[in-house]
């Protein structure tokens, strides 16, 4: 066994293990130490990955070079061969920065609940679900396998299901339990019904084409162009609800403002991802003909999602239902990316991607600090924040002004970018789309501008009146590497670019 | 062994099994007459299980024998898929009669008929997966069916038990007057019995297009319909396995079940010609999975939920056969029976675990209850809350019961490589209606208590260990289903 293929199993053996480890460590303050250590691990078992490859930081690759997909290391075993499943693990530029930011994210929220656990359970058991939860989603962002990555996509689900409706909400009143509840049920039913489809269109992919392996299918040779639009279709909608593009998403808003903290960030940051990379490793790559077909239709979406999302926001009044709706609008920028099918706009979704879990994933870890003090996310009850909790409010501050996309910070390439290749796309349709895309950012910049005045200006509330201004030593650990990150990413975008650009070009090297 | 000779040759090793499986009916008679001590009547019948299911093992493992032959057609074959349904049967005998040590031991039901009875069914299905005409098939779905309609009214003094085992009773009858009257018709319409037969008879298009081959492949496989309580033959299922005592539910749900799917997959695969079988069974599977899932919804009752949860889960396990009639390739359809088959074995071993995670929750000798009794459950008893959550989650196909998931994966893997893509489409929707009863039930295990506290009561260590082993062995072919696949697939 190579380096490569060690560190790759070791990805997902660690947290695995790690995970296990927990549930066995009979203290509830050391499991959750053991758990850290694991999520600590997965970091750097992850960041690992990048060394060791073929090519240089941002070397060009020929797009005639053999396949499509060239994967850094891989493993190949056979798992299940009645199934067409095999274990075929990768990591390329593609989903290195997905993985590095789900390492990132989870030994965070793992380190954050050292910290504080939420009411409602013991941080045991939360600890190790979060840590099923990354193995889910590395697992997705690792396999090369369609059976495999569907196997891996459903893992994600329970978990989370149970953090939602183990340990979200606020106050523990059976009315709370019914809402986290409906909210926990409504997410599973949800996203099971985009994975069911996931199998549907995985293994039709697989009765055509006789292999389940991503690398022999991109490009989609082998595929009829019924085939191709078939599958495509169901796999476009199965990432869809999981992204979530409009109108699938409105199981969304309910689950980010139950679940917990550690769940929100989760969610918002890397699992709503698996929508966006699925939709470009797999349903792009493996049915290009159909997303061809389907471009104008997915780009339309994707503006309504940015104009809806940032509708809605305007008009929200909760802290974290508002940021949730966000989500929706700045996932929306990245399926626009996407839909355009050109280099520059898979580029921006994959930017987009990383920045949107960077950000919201901090504006989630403000937004819970806010309500853990204030008991209350409702903004007509939150104002005058600076003046009693001046650096919380500078942090959201912060993070506001990066989620809006200003230039400098890491939310901004995706969004400037994606808008870039729709109007290189040319034609009516897409300058029409790109237009409406940035009064959609435009839209973005009014309602978290709103948010802001609404939060930190103005005259505190008896509510707010009574934070103190301190922050606890763990919440500045967890904060500070997202806030340098954004900072990172904005000011070197070739951090996520760089490693992306020979990928991307290859695959779009077979879309033509 | 030729035609004129009047005296068959009888091959005693092919029906060692059969054998094994009588022999412990009637020791189990004889020991409970001369010892008259429960525990030895319980030793003797599980000690008859685990001989019948090795024998079977062994039997099977060699190559395929056949016997009561005339000619080319045989009554009796047992290969490696009449060794796989033979030994599960009467090892979910064994399982059963673990869950029954509560009810046993609670003393209302007599011990030695009810071992009796059960080891008389698992002789009819150990005989069932190797019968190879139309009247051994039906004469085995008997013998498996016969001493159900005493073991579900074994309750005394339980009106709920004496009006279940009669709607069973008559419900039975009837589908069995029907496949009889269905197989005669196929008699009188072909001339032959043997089911390899009747697949070449059938061949023929003349006899295809007389409107009594349908009538008569219709019959039968309504009749047969009834016994995997597929919808619009299903209403008698949730009556019954919640008037029976738990145990029985169980072997209804699961061997029993097994029984009919077999039968089934026997009759479609050889006899019967699957341009009139595959659309039939494919609005039945889609309709018996639809409507067994939308009902579940709305149950309030355990053992309810599971029976229409099961009807559901017949729906999945007929799903494959429905794909028969679009493809004409002799893989797919084979591939097609297979499919079914995994589904069924898969399913029977999360069935088993669920039913036996609900007995070691409820007071010995109690009844299902209702859901509101499984709140909080887990956090009492934590070991087995986790096993009954893990079957359940299994039965909803989703991970970590990696069992279930491979099972729908084959069912949505088998429909595609044979064309069906809308009944896959169906199968996946079904999953996500599913998965919000086996939720919400999964969910209220591990509930907050609340005020209604139900007694505190200790798992009987028999329970215990069935549901330990039933999710070990599920655990471990989640992780390999390959070991599945292969065997369904000899």
């Amino acid at each position: 066994m190579s380096e490569g293929e060690f560190l790759l199993v070791a990805v997902l053996a660690v947290p695995a293990l790690g995970a296990l480890a927990v549930a066995a460590t009979p203290r509830d303050r050391a499991a959750r130490i053991v758990g850290t250590v694991a999520a600590a691990l997965t970091l750097v078992a992850a960041v690992a990955l990048v060394g060791g490859r073929a090519t240089g930081w941002s070397a060009y690759v020929p797009p005639d070079a053999a396949g499509a997909v060239r994967p850094w290391h891989t493993v190949d075993r056979p798992w299940v061969p009645g199934l067409d499943l095999r274990f075929h693990l990768g990591v390329d530029g593609i989903s290195w920065p997905l993985l590095v930011l789900t390492a990132l994210l989870t030994l965070l929220c793992c380190g954050y609940t050292l910290w504080r656990v939420p009411g409602g359970g013991d941080g045991r058991a939360l600890v190790a679900l979060l840590l099923v939860v990354e193995v889910g989603i590395l697992g997705t962002f690792l396999a090369l396998d369609l059976v495999l990555f569907f196997l891996f996509f459903e893992v994600v689900l329970l978990p989370m299901y149970a953090i939602i409706v183990g340990w979200g909400g606020d106050g523990t009143d059976p009315a709370s339990h019914d809402a986290r509840r409906r909210a926990g049920r409504k997410f599973a039913l949800y996203t099971l019904f985009g994975s069911v489809l996931l199998l549907v269109g995985v293994y039709v992919v697989v009765a055509a084409a006789g292999t389940a392996d991503i690398v022999a299918l991109t490009g989609g040779t082998e595929l009829s162009r019924t085939t191709q639009l078939v599958a495509f279709t169901l796999l476009a909608l199965a990432f869809a609800v999981k992204s979530p593009l409009w109108p699938l998403h409105s199981w969304l808003p309910d689950a980010h403002t139950q679940a917990p903290t550690v769940g929100s960030v989760l969610l918002a940051g890397v699992l709503l991802k698996m929508g966006t990379y699925g939709l470009i490793r797999v349903a792009v790559a493996v049915a290009p003909e159909g997303a061809r077909w389907a471009a104008p239709v997915l780009g339309v979406l994707a503006v309504a999602a940015i104009l809806v999302g940032s509708l809605v926001c305007l008009a929200q009044t909760e802290l974290k239902r508002l940021i949730a709706y966000s989500s929706v609008g700045h996932m929306g920028f990245v399926l626009l990316g996407v839909a355009t099918l050109t280099a520059t706009g898979i580029q921006a979704a994959l930017i987009g991607n990383v920045a949107h879990g960077i950000i919201t994933g901090l504006l989630f870890f403000l937004a819970g600090a806010i309500k853990d003090r204030a008991h209350t996310g409702e903004l007509s009850e939150l104002s005058g924040l600076r003046e009693t909790a001046p650096r919380l409010s500078g942090l959201l501050a912060f993070a506001a002004v990066a989620s809006l996309g200003l230039p400098g910070l890491a939310g901004f390439w995706g969004e400037a970018f994606a808008v870039v290749a729709a109007v290189e796309s040319g034609g009516a349709l897409w300058t029409t789309l790109a237009v409406l895309a940035a009064i959609g950012g435009a839209l973005t910049a009014a309602y978290l501008l709103r948010l802001l005045r609404r939060v930190t200006h103005g005259e505190p509330t008896p509510v707010v009146a009574a934070l103190g201004p301190g922050l606890a030593g763990a919440e500045l650990v967890a904060w500070v590497p997202l806030v340098l990150l954004a900072l990172a990413v904005g000011l070197a975008p070739t951090l996520v670019l760089g490693v992306a650009e020979a990928p991307v070009e290859a695959l779009v090297g077979v879309l033509r | 062994m030729s035609d004129s000779s009047l005296v068959q040759a009888v091959d005693h090793v092919a029906l060692l099994p059969a054998y094994l499986a009588a022999g412990t009916a009637v020791l189990v008679l004889l020991v409970d007459l001369l010892v008259a001590r429960p525990l030895a009547t319980v030793v003797t019948a599980a000690t008859g299980a685990v001989a019948t299911a090795v024998g079977a093992a062994v039997v099977g493992s060699g190559a395929e024998r056949r016997t009561f032959c005339v000619g080319p057609d045989c009554s009796y074959v047992f290969g490696g898929r009449a060794a796989l349904v033979a030994a599960l049967v009467a090892l979910l005998v064994l399982g059963v009669l673990a869950l029954s040590g509560p009810l046993l031991r609670a003393g209302n039901t007599p011990v030695g008929e009810y071992c009796f009875l059960l080891a008389c069914s698992m002789t009819g299905g150990v005989v069932l997966g190797a019968a190879g005409d139309l009247i051994t098939l039906i004469v085995a779905v008997e013998v498996l069916t016969l001493p159900l309609y005493v073991l579900v009214g074994l309750r005394r003094g339980s009106l709920a038990s004496a009006e279940a085992a009669v709607t069973f009773f008559v419900v039975s009858v009837v589908a069995t007057t029907l496949t009889l009257l269905g197989a005669a018709l196929l008699y009188a319409v072909t001339g032959g019995l043997h089911l390899e037969r009747l697949g070449t008879l059938l061949a023929d298009e003349a006899l295809l297009d007389l409107p009594l081959t349908t009538v008569a492949v219709t019959l039968v496989v309504a009749g047969l319909a009834f016994k995997v309580a597929a919808v619009p033959f299903h209403a008698w299922a949730p009556a019954t396995y919640d008037g029976a005592p738990l145990p029985v539910a169980a072997y209804l749900s699961t061997a029993s079940k097994l029984g009919g799917v077999i039968a089934l997959l026997a009759v479609v695969r050889h006899a019967l010609p699957s341009e009139v079988t595959g659309p039939l069974l494919a609005v039945v599977a889609a309709l018996t999975m639809t409507v067994g899932n939308l009902v579940a919804l709305r149950q309030r009752r355990t053992v309810r939920l599971l029976a229409w949860s099961s009807v559901a889960q017949a729906g999945y396990i007929l799903a494959p056969l429905g794909a028969l009639a679009l493809t004409a390739d002799a893989d797919a359809r084979t591939a097609a029976y297979a499919a079914a088959l995994a589904y069924a074995v898969f399913f029977v071993l999360l069935e088993l675990a669920a039913f036996a995670g609900v007995v070691a929750l409820r007071p010995a000798g109690a009844d299902g209850g209702s859901l509101d009794d499984l709140r909080g459950a887990a956090r009492r008893h934590p070991w087995v809350g986790a096993g009954l959550a893990f079957a359940l989650i299994g039965l909803a196909g989703l991970p970590p019961g990696l069992a279930g998931l491979f099972a729908k994966v084959t069912v949505v893997r088998s429909l595609l490589g044979g064309g069906a893509g809308w009944l896959a489409l169906v199968v996946a929707i079904n999953a996500v209606i599913g998965l919000a009863y086996y939720l919400r039930a999964a969910a209220l295990l591990y509930a907050p208590a609340g005020e209604v506290t139900a007694p505190a009561v200790r798992p009987a260590r028999a329970v215990a260990v069935a549901l330990a082993v039933a999710t070990v062995v599920a655990l471990a072919v989640g992780f390999a289903p390959q070991i599945v696949l292969d065997l369904v697939g000899s």
